[in-house]
This record gives C-alpha cells, sequence and structure tokens, in this order.
C-alpha cells in the first residue's frame, strides 16, 4: 500500500469533479422536468462528494478551490464546457461518467492511494452512466429535432476527449487501453441511441492534454469568477 | 381508515341523481371527518373537499419549485464546499417534495401536467414569500432558519390533514425541513459571530425576512377566505393567527440566541397572555405581492415558464422513445444494454 498521495492526479481528479459539480449545480431550478432537477443535482451531490475527499488528499479543499487562479487548475476541459442544451449536458455526462467509471473501476481494483476513494465512487458513477447512457438513447432515439440536437452535441464536445486519455503523473493507468475500452462503451451507447461517432479528431493542437497543463477554455475564468467571487471578498473568514 | 360506511360504497351510485344515496355518502364523510379519521383517495368526498385540496396541494407542490429558485441563486456562488454540498441538497430536497406533492394531487384526479399549466399561467399560485429577492449569502440562512421554521410550524398540523395522502406526504417533507431549518440557523450563526462583515449581513438578511415571514402564515383571521371551512374539514388544525403567534414566541429566544435583533420596535413579551406581543403587520404589500407586485413575482415565474418552454422537446423526445420502445415489443438487452462487463 503507497502512502505518499501524488498530489497532481489528487488536483486532476479532485478538480474534474468540482468543476462538473459545479456545472451540474447550474442547473438547479432550470431542468427540463422535475425528475432531472433531482437526478442532476444527485450527481452534482456524488461530484461534490469526491471532490471534497480528493482536494483533501492535496491541501485544505476550500484554499484550493477558491484562492487558486485559472492557470492552476487541472481540470479536462471537457467538465468546464457550459452546459449548452439538455443535449450538450447529457453529451458530457456521457464521455466523462464513461471516462470516469473505466477509470475508477481500474484504481479500485489496484492497492494505490486511490483505491479506497475509487470504491466508493465507482457505485456513484456506474449511476451517472446509466443515467447519461439512457438520455443519450432517448434523445437519439426519439424525435427528429431531438437527434438531432444530440448529433450536433456529441460533435461539439468530441474535441475534449482526447484529453481524457493523457498520462496524469501518479494515475498508473495505461491511456491506450482505456482509450479502446471508452470507445468501445461509448460508440455502442450511440449506435443504439442511432447516432453516428463524430468524425473529428479526438483533440486539436489546442486541446491535446491541455487542460490538465492549466490550459483552460474562455468560459472556465467567469465560471470561477462566479465561484470564488464571494469568498474573495472576505479574506480570513470563516463561513 | 375511515368508517365502513364511507369505504365501502360504491362509488358509481355516489355520481347518480340518487339524493337519497348522496346524503348517505356525506353523512359518512361527515362522520369519518368528525372521528379524526383519513379519507382516503377511493373514498367519496364532497366536491368542495376535493377542490380546496386540489387547490392546496398544488400551491404547496409549486411553492417548493418555485421556491428552488432564490437559493438556486447562490448555488453557484457558495462559500465553502461544505455549505454548498449543503444548499445543493436542500435545493434537491425541495425538487422531490414538489415531486411528492404533486404525486397526492394526482390521487385526485388532476395530473402535474395540467397543475403546471395553471401555475404556468397565473390561474393557480405559490407562497408569495418567494417572491422576495436572496441579495446576499445570509439570506440562505434567513430563508432556512425563518422561511422554514414558518413552513413547519404551518405544516406540521397537516400531518394530521384529514385526507391521507396529504397528511402522509407532510410526515416525509416535515421531517426534511426541520433539518433545513436547523441548518439555516447554523448558517447565521456562523455568520453572527464571524467578521463584523458577515454579522452586518446576518443582521441585513434577517432586517428583510422578518415580516415576510410573518406574512406566510396568510391573512388574520377574519380576513381569511377559506379558513372556517378547512377547519370544519380538518384539513386545516389551527388558525392563522394562532400559527403566528406560536411562531413568533419560538423565534424570539433563537434571535437572541444568535445574538441578531428582530426588527420590530413593539417586540415584548405580554406576562398575561403568555405570547409575545407583536407589533402591526403591513398587509398592503402582502396583498401588493400577492397580486403580482413583489419584488421578484415576474422574474420567478418567467423563469419557470422558460424553464418548461425549452424542456419541451426533451419530455417529446422521451414520450416518442417510450413510445418506440413499447411497438418493438418485449427488451432485449439490444434495447436496453442491460449487459456490462
Amino acid at each position: 500500500m503507497t502512502t505518499t498521495v501524488p498530489t497532481t492526479a489528487a488536483l486532476a481528479l479532485g478538480d474534474d469533479a468540482l468543476v462538473l459539480s459545479h456545472r451540474l449545480g447550474e442547473w438547479a431550478g432550470r431542468a427540463p422536468v422535475l425528475e432531472e432537477e433531482v437526478a442532476l443535482a444527485n450527481i452534482a451531490l456524488d461530484l461534490l462528494g469526491q471532490a471534497r475527499v480528493l482536494l483533501s488528499l492535496a491541501g485544505d479543499e476550500d484554499e484550493l478551490a477558491y484562492l487558486r487562479e485559472e492557470r492552476a487548475f487541472r481540470n479536462l476541459q471537457l467538465v468546464e464546457q457550459p452546459n449548452g442544451d439538455f443535449a450538450h449536458t447529457i453529451a458530457r455526462q456521457l464521455f466523462f461518467s464513461t471516462y470516469q467509471h473505466l477509470l475508477y473501476a481500474r484504481l479500485a481494483a489496484g492497492d494505490g492511494p486511490f483505491a479506497p476513494l475509487a470504491a466508493k465512487a465507482v457505485k456513484e458513477v456506474a449511476y451517472h452512466r446509466d443515467h447519461a447512457e439512457q438520455w443519450t438513447v432517448r434523445l437519439g432515439d426519439g424525435t427528429e429535432v431531438s437527434h438531432e440536437r444530440m448529433q450536433r452535441a456529441c460533435a461539439a464536445l468530441w474535441r475534449y476527449t482526447g484529453e481524457m486519455f493523457q498520462p496524469v503523473e501518479g494515475l498508473d493507468v495505461e491511456g491506450e487501453k482505456l482509450r479502446a475500452d471508452w470507445l468501445e462503451s461509448v460508440g455502442d451507447v450511440l449506435r443504439r441511441a442511432t447516432l453516428t461517432l463524430p468524425e473529428g479528431p479526438q483533440s486539436g493542437a489546442w486541446t491535446a492534454g491541455a487542460g490538465r497543463q492549466g490550459l483552460h477554455t474562455e468560459p472556465f475564468g467567469r465560471m470561477l469568477a462566479e465561484m470564488q467571487h464571494l469568498h474573495r471578498s472576505h479574506p480570513g473568514a470563516t463561513w | 381508515m375511515a368508517t365502513a360506511a364511507a369505504h365501502e360504497t360504491d362509488r358509481t351510485a355516489a355520481y347518480g341523481t340518487d339524493d337519497g344515496a348522496t346524503d348517505a355518502y356525506e353523512r359518512a364523510f361527515d362522520a369519518a371527518v368528525a372521528a379524526d379519521e383519513r379519507i382516503e383517495p377511493r373514498d367519496w368526498m364532497p366536491d368542495a373537499y376535493r377542490a380546496t385540496l386540489v387547490r392546496q396541494i398544488a400551491q404547496h407542490a409549486h411553492s417548493e419549485i418555485i421556491g428552488m429558485q432564490p437559493e438556486a441563486n447562490w448555488i453557484t456562488r457558495a462559500p465553502s464546499l461544505r455549505r454548498k454540498a449543503i444548499l445543493m441538497a436542500k435545493v434537491q430536497d425541495e425538487a422531490g417534495h414538489g415531486l411528492y406533492l404533486y404525486s397526492a394531487a394526482e390521487t385526485l384526479g388532476t395530473s402535474r401536467e395540467e397543475l403546471l399549466d395553471k401555475l404556468h399561467s397565473g390561474r393557480q399560485k405559490y407562497s408569495s414569500i418567494f417572491n422576495y429577492p436572496t441579495l446576499t449569502w445570509a439570506d440562505v440562512g434567513a430563508i432556512g432558519w425563518l422561511v422554514d421554521g414558518a413552513a413547519i410550524t404551518n405544516q406540521v398540523p397537516l400531518c394530521r390533514c384529514s385526507y391521507g395522502p396529504y397528511a402522509r406526504a407532510m410526515v416525509r417533507i416535515c421531517k426534511e425541513e426541520s433539518f433545513h431549518q436547523r441548518q439555516g440557523y447554523e448558517l447565521l450563526l456562523a455568520l453572527s459571530r464571524g467578521t463584523p462583515e458577515q454579522h452586518a449581513m446576518a443582521q441585513d438578511a434577517v432586517d428583510r425576512w422578518w415580516w415576510p415571514s410573518l406574512m406566510m402564515f396568510g391573512p388574520p383571521d377574519d380576513e381569511s377566505q377559506h379558513s372556517a371551512q378547512s377547519m370544519a374539514w380538518k384539513i386545516k388544525r389551527h388558525s392563522n393567527d394562532e400559527l403566528r403567534q406560536r411562531f413568533v414566541d419560538i423565534c424570539v429566544p433563537q434571535a437572541e440566541s444568535l445574538g441578531l435583533t428582530l426588527p420590530d420596535p413593539d417586540l415584548r413579551w405580554n406576562e398575561e397572555r403568555g405570547h409575545h406581543d407583536f407589533g402591526p403587520i403591513d398587509w398592503t404589500e402582502f396583498w401588493e405581492v400577492l397580486k403580482g407586485n413583489g419584488p421578484c413575482n415576474e422574474q420567478r415565474i418567467t423563469q419557470r415558464r422558460q424553464a418548461h418552454d425549452e424542456g419541451a422537446w426533451v419530455r417529446e423526445a422521451a414520450a416518442a422513445h417510450a413510445a418506440k420502445r413499447a411497438a418493438r415489443g418485449p427488451l432485449t438487452t439490444e434495447t436496453t444494454g442491460a449487459t456490462r462487463a
């Protein structure tokens, strides 16, 4: 059993969960149906719980969440993408939860420092994945309008998916195997949803591993400004 | 359970023209209510009783889902991850309460869709308290402490309401509301004991939310339109003024422990009555907000309609997909994707 926690990896996984939880929290009061208010909040809460554990492995959770500058965040660019319409949110969920589920299942099976967290989180994430897969199929194989929206959302977010398989220092996971499993699973869901796998590249010049290196997209700065504003306005206060 | 007579009637007969039979059902219903028995969905009930319940349960359900907005306003700015988790869980609970309550209304033969349509078109109301804005983080605490506190005072007696499904939904809702109330109190306590700026933020929030919270109990008893009949049917158990007084008496010592002042110079203990006296409520403000002239009436209903309209294609897709599935016949792993390595 390894005792030292790799900070880079804890921040990468913790920031993914923190940022996606925040985005999902933006849906509160705006979901298409009451059941989805409950479901999206539930996923957001699971992710926030994971983020708190992971960030605490790397330092003080609130200092890390509220007092870091944009360039110090290590999350994937995928999770910071704005909610868009419900199809964009579902495509983001499908891509991320499939990745997170495959990753956490591997980490849970090992004896590394993330094994205990992953063992608990993998059960939560299985539900997130199921939720995303079911909605992908419903929207893809629903009406003409929903089919088109879902296809467009998958295409728009596809370029941010390659980053998930870049190596992360401290995470003992074989990237190429992860990519193959992910592609197989996502490809299968899209096929059942009567959608096609986007043809574009999985990463562009800017997006190849960029979030993990602290390079983010334009919407992220705004998101952080909103998230950090109150905390930063009262230096040293406790809440 | 209601009396055998109320339960064992053939309901179709009750809708006939036989006045003698209807009278018998009515007597059975009255007897069940008088004996503090629960009326259940399949029991005969007077049309006006059904209509009153639908109106009240719908208004309550609408309040839960509109009430998500002022608090959701602060989810993305919550100042610590612990507070963020608490707030998200609370807003999620409110969506859940909306679900139970729309389901309770469905047992009376009214669909959720129909009720939402009435909300969106302004034919049904929600609690006026949510037409006030949440301007600072402390407002999240004030809503928990005062607004949820007032709601609990109103709702605990509803756990004994004569209509079974509503009473049972309220048992669960009240348990969760009492968590919210304590969390709100604890949030304000942290602010009150924090920096001078945080303390001032807490006081300002209590100053703004105190009077609207007292208005949540509705107009004074002599002006309350629906009260007398609802009391007779045991839908309602205590009068508006009784509940308001109970709430004031609970809040005064809590405000003291919080180190915050309630904004009423007339507030004092009356030994003779055994209650706190309090100053006059501005009922003009109450009626104005009720009529639609509050600070956020337009904003709240617009956001609700917008969420509903923007979600229409999603609901249509789900319905279309379900219909395709049903047409394809028995499920296979091909259509469910039930296998997972």
